[in-house]
């Protein structure tokens, strides 16, 4: 059956088929909320990510930091951005990853008015 | 109910960004510097004239963002009923804010009439409140002290995933939500807060995305013709707005509330604060204004 959501060129529409693939994942990114999980995090990532059973794929995207593969791979921004803020990464870093652009790059988009699309 | 009977009063609503480095700029006395101080200045014509209407209870319409809800169960609608709550610690400690205190038997009567009118709402006796309710809150609100000065009533929008509810179901919803307010039978004043956006979109290709003429046109129509907002889809707003710009769908359940009878008290709107588009726009609900907007149907 063909989807219903709405194909966006450039956007990540994070729909229910989405939210299956990236349930583990997602789960995970959103558990770093509480502090104790954070220190068991950092502790040992590859075994935190074992006792979230994610995908290889994802458990290799969260382990290299590949941010644009988490959003591939089911991630929604909100609960990838948890690991982000572990990291010391703010929005506007993931910004310019996402964008092939260095923050400095992408902060001065968004003072110069903000990217513009048509 | 008598026709004597003293009901609830609307006497304002505001529609503000709920982006947590506001919030964050105000924590940390920031709102002097060169980046924040255009916005923080925008909002204060809007400040001081909420300083004088003073609600008891703010009705704050919100979604939350992976931190009291998580993707296990998805509420479109949910409502706090709650005698208070608590603000949650987002992964980077709590907003040194006061705790929220509830308001349930407002709450309570809202659910009533809401799910008597076909809004089948969620109910939380528990909610920890994240950026999307507490930055409002210091958007009307930036010196709290040790409490804040209204009771909160919180709604919840699901616009993270999708299908969200659609525009017009949000101001459908918005216009119930006036009905029972204004049919709540205590002398209270009450303020309805419509939260998020405007433009931004967090992830993808087009992160970083603002669209300002569609923001001026949503600003400026949210005014004069709420439901020309309501016929667009969710493609139109991720398209125009961005993938979370459509959060601007929680403005209409605002508007839809204070009915056909408004002022514009101030208007601001201010690129960047992060990596959005921010706006606050108040307007008085104008007594004896409160006929039935266009499209509803009273009980
Ligand atoms: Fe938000």
């Amino acid at each position: 059956m063909p989807s219903s959501t709405p194909e966006v060129p450039g956007t990540y529409v994070f729909d229910v088929a989405q939210s299956n693939r990236g349930y583990a994942l997602n789960r995970l990114c959103g558990s770093l909320k509480d502090a104790a999980n954070r220190e068991r995090f950092s502790a040992d990532e590859a075994a935190y990510c074992d006792a979230y059973g994610l995908s290889p794929e994802q458990r290799e995207a969260i382990l290299q930091r590949d941010w644009t593969r988490m959003l591939d791979l089911g991630g929604s921004i909100f609960y990838v951005f948890k690991l982000a803020v572990l990291d010391k990464k703010s929005m506007q870093d993931l910004g310019g990853i996402f964008t092939g652009m260095t923050t400095e790059e992408f902060v001065k988009a968004l003072n110069a008015g903000g990217r513009s699309f048509g | 109910m008598q026709e004597d009977a003293v009901l609830a009063e609307l006497i304002w609503g505001l529609a503000t960004s709920h982006v947590p480095s506001i919030g964050a700029a105000m924590d940390n006395g920031k709102t002097e510097d060169p980046y924040w101080k255009p916005l923080f200045d925008g909002y204060a014509p809007a400040r001081e004239w909420m300083a004088k209407h003073t609600p008891d209870v703010a009705i704050i319409v919100y979604n939350d963002h992976a931190n009291a809800i998580e993707l296990n169960m998805t509420p479109m609608f949910a409502i706090g009923t709650a005698d208070a709550y608590k603000v949650a610690d987002e992964g980077w400690g709590s907003r040194n804010v006061p705790p929220v205190a509830g308001a349930p038997e407002l709450s309570e009567h809202i659910l009533v009439s809401l799910v008597d009118e076909g809004f089948d709402m969620t109910v939380c006796q528990e909610l920890e409140v994240d950026h999307g309710l507490t930055v409002p809150l210091s958007v009307y609100c930036p010196d709290p002290g040790d409490a804040w000065p209204c009771a909160v009533v919180p709604i919840l929008v699901n616009v993270i995933q999708y299908p969200q509810p659609t525009a017009a179901r949000c101001l459908a919803l918005g216009e119930a939500l006036g009905r029972a307010i204004r049919s709540f039978p205590k002398d209270l004043k009450v303020a309805v807060f419509g939260t998020g956006g405007m433009s931004h979109q967090l992830a993808g290709a087009r992160a970083g995305l603002i669209n300002e003429k569609f923001d001026r046109m949503f600003l400026e129509t949210i005014e004069t013709d709420p439901a020309a907002l309501a016929a667009l889809s969710r493609e139109d707003y991720i398209r125009e707005a961005g993938s979370e710009g459509i959060e601007l769908i929680m403005w209409l359940v605002m508007r839809g509330a204070l009915g056909p009878g408004i002022r514009r008290v101030h208007e601001t709107y201010h690129v960047p604060a992060s990596n959005t588009a921010a706006a606050l726009a108040l307007f008085e609900n104008l007594p004896g204004g409160a006929g039935q907007p266009s499209g509803a149907s009273p009980r």
